[in-house]
């Protein structure tokens, strides 16, 4: 449990690190933070095999860090630099490491490629799963319901996670869907689908080990539904400014981080950011 | 023995089936009684019907699909029956396909192979006859080839699934019934770009697809007269290796350019350019292609949109001052809505 929480508080940590340091002018590519979204991402991510795959989109940060990606890397990529995970060819939006295969910022787009990847297992014979992670909006994409059509007719092995935050850069959620239709999107196609809070970071592992369990076993896609929030502004390093409901949602509430550990965690940041300079 | 290009590319596409169980088939219609014009394989070729997957209706996410699998070590061949279809999937193609091993820094690698057919004729009309190479040739990142022979349909397909990038072949449905000798052995460059067809120095003809059959009844025509072409089949449009073309130029002074699509922005447009920019003579250029307008159903609407052999030998005549020289004269005609008289449709 505590390593649930120091990789939440890591990731946290760098996310407040980069927004503190954006304004230097030295990360100079457009930054999506995932402040206030940790927990789903550290959730799911303590619950897949090694073998597994995730796929993401431009708020990628968190799913990087929780996947097992460097964070001298994509320190070093936010920069720019040679030394990124990308050797500076993509920046924020195309992170890419440990098991985190790629990341695709244009809405949707990443979500296809999960279904390919699943594809491809299933002609070996393989129950290795592809996670995507996407956002409320990416189910208003047609990209979205062609791969999960795809998914559920070809049986694949694939876990959707919709992290939802209510917007989509400004717009809420209600001006964009019908009411409920997020899970509808699985639970119509005949696709399992589950839902908890994104706040409750052991509510999302549990919950993600029964998906999982569920897809390995009867080779059908899997939905995630994750109700969460997000922090700061859609792309940029401030808070937003028109903030709900926080901190009360704030996956720390109820931790107080052991000052070693944050001491830690500030060595190990200051070091990738050192290396930057 | 010659086989058509259909047959040509369907059998490049078991011979690499059976050469590499990675290669599998992802189309609309894959387990059609006739796949895809009859290009597509089927398990009676000894390919594991598991590898043949029958796709839904989701141009965008066959492709994505694809990419994926690509990604994940398959060499997927993804089949339009249009051009027009890949539309869809511009995002996939564009964004994806032609650009994850650019932005992984070499880290991936997506080794697929699109395949497009362009329509023409038995009223197909607007949005089922389009040659939209141009938008795909614009792409950094993709190999985009137009096989206008057997041998090429044969060759491009086998070295597309050799190779570890994406690769979008164009197949002009006028082509698939042209009959030509395959040369199994050859093991060259099939993406090494323009051949020269027809010898000659009167001009320099550079057509794509279907239009080098009829750029070579032109230049049949005009050697006749004396005053024969240089006929190039451009073959792949990027990468564009233009020396052939140039090494011609330098020698002709003049470059007619003749596009299945559109004039504006089409295949014409770069290879004029690339010329011009060579440290050379000056040239006296023209292009050939459709106007700047869809292209119409009915025969009726059609009539002289589509270049044909006369056209092309109207074009060079007249840059070589032969204006009394008359097309119906010296070129057969060719049918404005069918490859060959024996074509009945449906499409």
């Amino acid at each position: 449990m505590t390593d649930l929480y120091r990789s939440m508080l890591r990731i946290r940590m760098v996310e407040q690190a980069i927004a503190a340091r954006y304004g230097e002018g030295k990360m100079r590519c457009p930054i999506h933070l995932s402040i206030g979204q940790e927990a789903v991402a550290v959730g799911v991510a303590a619950a897949l095999r090694p073998d597994d795959r995730v796929l993401s989109s431009h708020r990628c940060h968190a799913h990087y860090l929780a996947c097992g990606g460097d964070l001298k890397a994509m320190v070093a990529e936010l920069h720019g630099l040679p030394t990124g995970c990308n050797g500076g060819r993509g920046g924020s939006m195309h992170l890419q490491g440990g098991q985190l295969v790629a990341s695709l910022p244009i809405v949707g787009s990443a979500i296809p490629l999960a279904v390919g990847m699943a594809l491809a297992d299933k002609l070996d014979g393989s129950d290795r799963v592809t996670v995507v992670f996407f956002g409320d909006a990416a189910v208003e994409e047609g990209a979205f319901h062609e791969a999960m059509n795809l998914a559920a007719v070809k049986r694949l092995r694939v876990l959707f996670v919709c992290e939802d935050n209510d917007r989509s850069i400004w717009t809420p959620l209600e001006k964009r869907q019908p009411q409920g239709f997020l899970m509808e999107s699985g639970l119509s196609r005949g696709i399992y689908t589950d839902a908890c809070s994104g706040f409750n970071v052991q509510l999302i592992g549990n919950m993600t080990f029964g998906a999982l369990a569920r897809v390995r076993g009867s080779a059908g896609p899997a939905m995630l539904v994750c109700d969460t929030y997000r922090w700061a502004e859609h792309c940029g390093p401030n808070e937003r400014s028109d903030p709900e409901d926080w901190p009360l949602t704030d996956p720390f509430r109820d931790f107080n981080p052991p000052s070693k550990m944050v001491a830690e965690i500030t060595a190990e940041i200051d070091e990738a950011f050192a290396a930057c300079q | 023995m010659p086989v058509t290009y259909a047959q040509a590319v369907r059998r490049a596409l078991v011979d690499a089936a059976l050469a590499d169980p990675a290669v599998i088939f992802m189309a609309e219609g894959a387990h059609d009684p006739v796949p895809v014009f009859g290009t597509l394989p089927t398990p009676a070729d000894g390919i594991v019907a598991e590898r043949i997957i029958e796709m839904p209706t989701s141009e965008n996410a066959i492709v994505g699909a694809a990419i994926g699998a690509a990604l994940a070590g398959k060499r997927p061949v993804v089949t339009f029956h249009r051009v027009e279809f890949a539309l869809l999937a511009a995002e996939q193609i564009i964004n994806n396909a032609a650009k994850m091993e650019f932005i992984s820094n070499g880290r991936h690698k997506v080794p697929m192979l699109l395949r497009l057919v362009v329509g023409r004729g038995w009223g197909q009309g607007p949005v089922h006859a389009q040659s939209l190479e141009s938008l795909f040739a614009a792409i950094p990142g993709l190999t985009v080839a137009m096989p206008a022979t057997a041998h090429d349909a044969y060759a491009m397909t086998r070295q597309a699934l050799r190779g570890d990038g994406p690769v979008v072949l164009i197949e002009h449905r006028w082509c698939h019934g042209l009959t030509g000798e395959i040369d199994y052995d050859d093991r060259s460059d099939a993406f090494a770009g323009p051949v020269r067809i027809s010898e000659g120095d009167a001009l320099t003809i550079v057509a794509t697809g279907y239009m080098t059959v009829e750029a070579r009844r032109a230049a049949d025509a005009l050697q006749k007269l004396g005053r024969g072409p240089d006929v190039f089949d451009m073959r792949t449009l990027r990468p564009f290796k233009a020396h052939p073309i140039i090494e011609s130029v330098d020698r002709t002074h003049a470059l007619l350019t003749i596009d299945t699509g559109h004039v504006s922005y089409g295949i014409g447009a770069e290879i004029i350019a690339r010329c011009a920019e060579h440290d050379g003579p000056l040239l006296l250029v023209r292009r050939l292609g459709l106007a700047d307008h869809p292209v119409s159903s009915s025969r009726h609407l059609i009539a002289g949109q589509y270049p044909d052999a006369r056209a092309i030998f109207r074009a060079a005549a007249d840059m070589l001052d032969l204006h009394d020289a008359d097309e119906t004269e010296h070129v057969p005609a060719s049918p404005i809505d069918q490859p060959d008289p024996t074509f009945t449709g449906p499409f």
